[in-house]
């Protein structure tokens, strides 16, 4: 995620004052932010590039309910999930979330599955394309509270904050809902990732300490 | 402070982000160098977030941009002699 640059904060007013032609290049760098976060959500290509269209036109007609105490790109973002969920109520998938979703009550009920062979191997073995495809496919069959969570948070970036402000909950509750997004990912996935290690220390520096 | 497994797993999550406090960061951690099963439950978690990071796990189609900026232009223009 970009903060929001003062280049950005002179390109909204420029904008605002009239040249409109500006808000081009105001969002050349958030296209796939958008486009992404909807998909991730919806599973459809069609519905997410035409979401992310609207989610655009959005931004651009309520520009100057824009203040700058967010991030450009999280009051994008923002649009773009409310965009998501409003094209999910439309098409009913809700109504089809594949896994039963955990009371948020019973914290720490929820186990991961346990690994009896584990053993690590090529990096070369995260670089299959059926495993991005497996993991786009698990995504999809996250309980839409939890997919939303993991979507910004994993997807996205965003901080925890940006998050809770992004969906309208708490930071407690982020927390929680992505660590049983990703326990739910990681049973799921546990079948296609058996036999392969971790990348190499260094190489995703978000993930080792 | 010595940790069981499945209160390990609780915190999984938080260790991946550097989200716990110190000490029970050192906890699990300490229980993770000698716990196979949590180990391997961590290194699978981190994969899937590997992954979930790599640019090539969700593409914008062919022809997105050129789209958006068509459509967008369209209702700039339209809006503006409006």
């Amino acid at each position: 995620m970009k903060a929001a640059s003062a280049n950005e904060a002179t390109l909204i007013r420029r904008i605002l004052a009239g040249e409109t032609e500006l808000f081009h290049e105001l969002i050349r760098p958030y296209e796939k932010l958008v486009y992404v976060t909807i998909f991730a959500i919806l599973k459809n290509e069609t519905e997410a590039e035409d979401g992310a269209q609207e989610t655009m036109i959005s931004a651009f007609r309520n520009l100057a309910s824009f203040r700058g105490e967010a991030k450009f790109s999280t009051w994008l973002v923002t649009i773009a999930m409310n965009e998501a969920r409003k094209r999910l109520r439309k098409a009913k998938v809700a109504a089809e979330d594949s896994l039963d979703a955990p009371s948020e009550e019973g914290e720490g009920d929820y186990t991961p599955a346990v690994l009896t062979d584990w053993r690590e191997v090529p990096l070369e073995a995260l670089e299959r394309k059926e495993l991005r495809e497996k993991l786009r496919d698990a995504v999809g069959m996250l309980p839409e509270k939890y997919r939303e969570v993991f979507v910004l948070r994993d997807i996205e970036e965003l901080n925890q904050e940006e998050t809770a402000a992004a969906l309208g909950i708490n930071v407690t509750l982020v927390k929680v809902r992505l660590h049983r997004a990703r326990m739910m990912l990681q049973k799921m996935l546990v079948p296609y990732l058996k036999g392969q290690a971790p990348a190499r220390q260094g190489f995703f520096r978000r993930w080792f300490s | 402070m010595n940790l069981e497994c499945k209160h390990v797993w609780e915190h999984i999550s938080g260790y991946l982000d550097h989200h716990l406090d110190p000490e029970l960061f050192a906890a699990v951690e300490k229980h993770l160098e000698t716990c196979e099963v949590c180990s391997a439950i961590l290194d699978s978690t981190r994969n899937i977030l590997v992954l979930t990071a790599d640019d090539r796990t969700y593409e914008l189609p062919l022809g997105y941009s050129a789209r958006l900026h068509e459509r967008l232009a369209a209702v700039i223009g339209v809006e503006r002699s409006g």
